[in-house]
């Protein structure tokens, strides 16, 4: 019964979004009931088929009753259970967030239509076996997220949309080509199948072009550093609950989710690739962190910040080793609710204070407690101070680098990390401690749903370290990295589905 | 020309006045025999839309948003994408998302695709509000440009 | 093989579009070749040389059809293009409004 339940990450959310869209400019308060409802009814629904994978290995359901040779399948197994639940969890509060932060903008209910729409196609994204309902559902996600990020249609707003929207069509043009050449030597857009007959014919020069094709699409879209133009300028300029959303999870599950779904999975990794990723995670860490250290605006920074953690991730799941890639997830983890949590604080400045320089804030955390106390625990959590589940997984990454052979890698890890500690430690003192400046005298904190939201958040970001306990890690860490970890055994296990 | 007057030339306004509801009744055509003919819901959806930009050209905004109205459109396309979904819910409660529930027909007839004909009737609405909204907002932000561009 | 580099050829004409073209709209055209390519390039993996179409009637035989699953996806790339290229051109009329020009380098405010 629960894998039937796997079409529904879907659909529930379009047909909110459509209901939205047919009703919501007329009926006042529906589109934030409706908004703010599914996230977290399919919360819910993610812990259950978190649940039903730990027991059964992997769930398929057949679109339209078709079996594989014809039919669409639809699916999931530990690394996308794994990623459910950090999606909707995260997205479950931002939209809670986003009931009172919107109500400054002209017709909320286009944000939500948007909303919805996002969360749609990132789920889509996630549950897809086939190739081209990847590249469907990433444009979905994508072009929703390009028109959020103009959303507030001011100069900044536009230009950075712009860009955005370029930037990711190119991505997924260099994917769809890509597809187009495995769909030319395999004749089929199945992922397991693509991953049998790949593995019986064996290598080929095509196969490497379509490696470096997906490389470069994925790589603009989850901004890894050769790459990341766009990040820098969409993710501050968005609004707040959709910087949180783009920087939390949509690059996460469009970007980092698919490459290693697909490189892994599909194609199999090979000791180049491992050193090409390896290296531009390392990259990305290192030139993310010294970007964000001369930044005035409180979200530039943080972007640039999201750029360096992005390089954690993929330069730990790309070690290829069961600690490493433990460590690439669990910071994955970590990073979608920390970095969530920040922006969504730098959004109640700029709600309360209008203003995102942080030259011109200081003190705030005396008319702001919640707001404060939230963004120093979420700093603490990005850049790895004990308690904070950070730490743990930024460690594991530390720990399994030195373990595979990488010192020189540990070392440039652990000066990124000190980094990341210098800039958000002195973001978090310019804004919130020091004295209160005059102008700020009269600021008030925010609606009560703001505040639940990011003392929710503070709390996963405290607590997340309890995961790597021995009875959680192997629920929810453990059977996502089970599937990256055999990455070869994907189409055995996906397989076999052919009458 | 009077000095209010909107839109292009008596020509143009009287061919589109004859042709618009024939284009229309082809759109209408190409949308129900999707399942057997060449085309469906997206193609007669674009000859549907086409209709009414074609008002729009001939006749000015205001005469498009006359006969078809923003909020007509944006109605229009909701009620497609609803009708999408529920067709989809209705073969999930019957085994699986999508699912033909009504089963295969007689071939090469017009009842030859079960729940096929609806799926393309929905896309048809949905292609006939978006694209038509789509150009009607287009035009707003030209508008809004060149004030004085629509008075030829 | 030589109408496959041609594909490859175009999408790279559209890429130095996107890349080297100063004017907003320029950049949305380069877009679009680039769009055209990678829509050709699938077509033409499908394609059969003396193929007919793939369409089923009462007295045709089934035989030497060219592939109808590139065709199937290439409809939908087409309307993903078209919604692409939408979201764009809206931008840029937006743009225009804000700045007044559709030179890319007056833009650039964001940087740094």
């Amino acid at each position: 019964m629960t894998e039937k339940l796997f079409p529904l990450f879907v659909a529930i959310p379009l047909a909110g979004a459509f209901l939205i869209a047919l009703l919501g400019w007329k009926k006042k308060g529906l589109p934030e009931i409706v908004g703010a409802l599914i996230p977290c009814g399919l919360f819910a629904y993610s812990i259950k088929a978190l649940l039903f994978t730990f027991k059964n290995g992997i769930a398929v359901h057949h679109l339209g009753g078709w079996l594989p040779p014809v039919g669409i399948l639809i699916g999931a197994d530990g690394l996308t259970t794994f990623m459910l639940v950090i999606v909707h969890g995260v997205a479950a509060c931002v939209a809670l967030y986003a009931t009172d932060y919107i109500k400054k903008y002209t017709s909320p209910w286009i944000f939500y239509v948007l909303f919805l729409v996002i969360l749609a196609g990132m789920n889509g994204v996630l549950t897809t076996c086939d190739f081209f309902n990847l590249f469907v559902f990433m444009e979905i996600a994508s072009l929703a997220a390009c028109t959020l990020v103009a959303f507030g249609t001011e100069r900044h707003e536009l230009e950075a949309g712009f860009k955005y929207g370029v930037m990711n069509t190119i991505g997924a043009l260099f994917i769809l080509l890509g597809i187009a050449l495995l769909y030319g030597y395999t004749s089929e857009l199945n992922m397991a199948d693509i991953s049998n007959i790949l593995a019986s014919k064996g290598p080929s020069r095509l196969v490497t072009l379509a490696t470096i094709f997906f490389l470069v699409g994925f790589g603009l879209k989850a901004a890894l550093v050769p790459f990341h133009a766009w990040l820098p300028d969409a993710h501050p300029s968005a609004p707040a609950p959709i910087s949180a959303l783009l920087s939390g999870l949509i690059i996460k599950s469009l970007g980092i989710y698919s490459l290693f779904r697909i490189l892994v999975c599909v194609i199999g990794m090979t000791p180049l690739l491992t050193n090409i990723l390896l290296f531009m995670g390392a990259l990305s860490m290192g030139t993310g962190a010294v970007l964000a250290m001369g930044q005035k605006d409180f979200k530039r920074l943080l972007a640039y910040s999201s750029l360096s953690q992005v390089g954690y991730i993929v330069f730990g799941l790309a070690l290829g080793t069961p600690l490493g890639i433990l460590g690439g997830l669990f910071h994955m983890f970590n990073h979608s609710v920390g970095k969530s949590l920040l922006f969504l604080t730098a959004g109640s400045v700029e709600y309360t204070t209008g203003t995102r320089n942080l030259d011109e804030m200081g003190g705030l955390s005396r008319r702001l407690p919640v707001t404060g106390s939230a963004s120093l625990a979420g700093a603490m959590s990005i850049s790895g101070i004990p308690p904070f589940g950070g730490f743990f997984s930024k460690l594991i990454i530390i720990f399994a680098a030195v373990q595979a052979g990488h010192v020189g890698y540990a070392i440039w890890a652990v000066a990124a990390g000190i980094l990341t500690l210098f800039y958000l430690m002195k973001a978090m003192r310019q804004a919130f401690q020091g004295p209160l400046l005059e102008k700020w005298k009269m600021v008030q904190e925010v609606p009560w749903r703001m505040r639940v939201s990011m003392i929710t958040l503070a709390f996963i970001c405290l607590t997340g370290g309890l995961l790597l306990l021995p009875q959680l890690k192997g629920l929810f860490l453990n059977q996502a990295s089970k599937v990256l970890l055999n990455g070869a055994m994907y189409s055995s296990t996906w397989g076999g589905f052919k009458p | 020309m009077k000095k209010n007057e909107r839109g292009m030339t008596i020509i143009v306004k009287t061919v589109s006045r004859l042709v618009a509801r024939i284009m229309l009744l082809f759109g209408l055509y190409v949308v129900l025999h999707g399942q057997v003919t060449h085309g469906g819901g997206f193609a007669g959806g674009v000859v549907m839309a086409l209709v009414f930009i074609l008002i729009l050209m001939a006749f000015g905004k205001d005469g498009a948003l006359k006969s078809f109205s923003r909020s007509a459109a944006v109605i229009t396309a909701g009620i497609g994408l609803i009708l999408l979904v529920i067709i989809a819910l209705i073969g999930y409660v019957r085994g699986h998302f999508f699912a033909n529930f009504l089963g295969p027909g007689w071939p090469f007839e017009f009842w030859s695709a079960g729940v096929i004909p609806f799926l393309n009737v929905a896309i048809g609405l949905v292609v006939l509000g978006c694209l038509y909204g789509i150009i009607v907002a287009l035009t707003h932000f030209h508008s809004e440009l060149h004030p004085e561009g629509h008075k030829q | 093989m030589i109408l496959y580099m041609f594909c490859f050829l175009l999408f790279s004409i559209g890429l130095y579009g996107v890349m080297r073209k100063r004017n907003v709209i320029k950049i949305i055209t380069g877009i679009i070749i680039c769009e055209y390519a990678a829509n050709l390039f699938f077509i033409l993996i499908g394609y059969r040389m003396g193929g007919r179409a793939p369409i089923l009637s009462h007295e045709t035989v089934m035989e030497n059809m060219v592939d109808p699953l590139p065709q199937a996806v290439v409809l939908t790339t087409i309307v993903i293009g078209l919604a692409t290229t939408i979201v764009l051109v809206a931008l840029a009329v937006r743009l225009y409004e804000k700045y007044g020009t559709f030179d890319i380098t007056k833009i650039e405010e964001l940087k740094g």
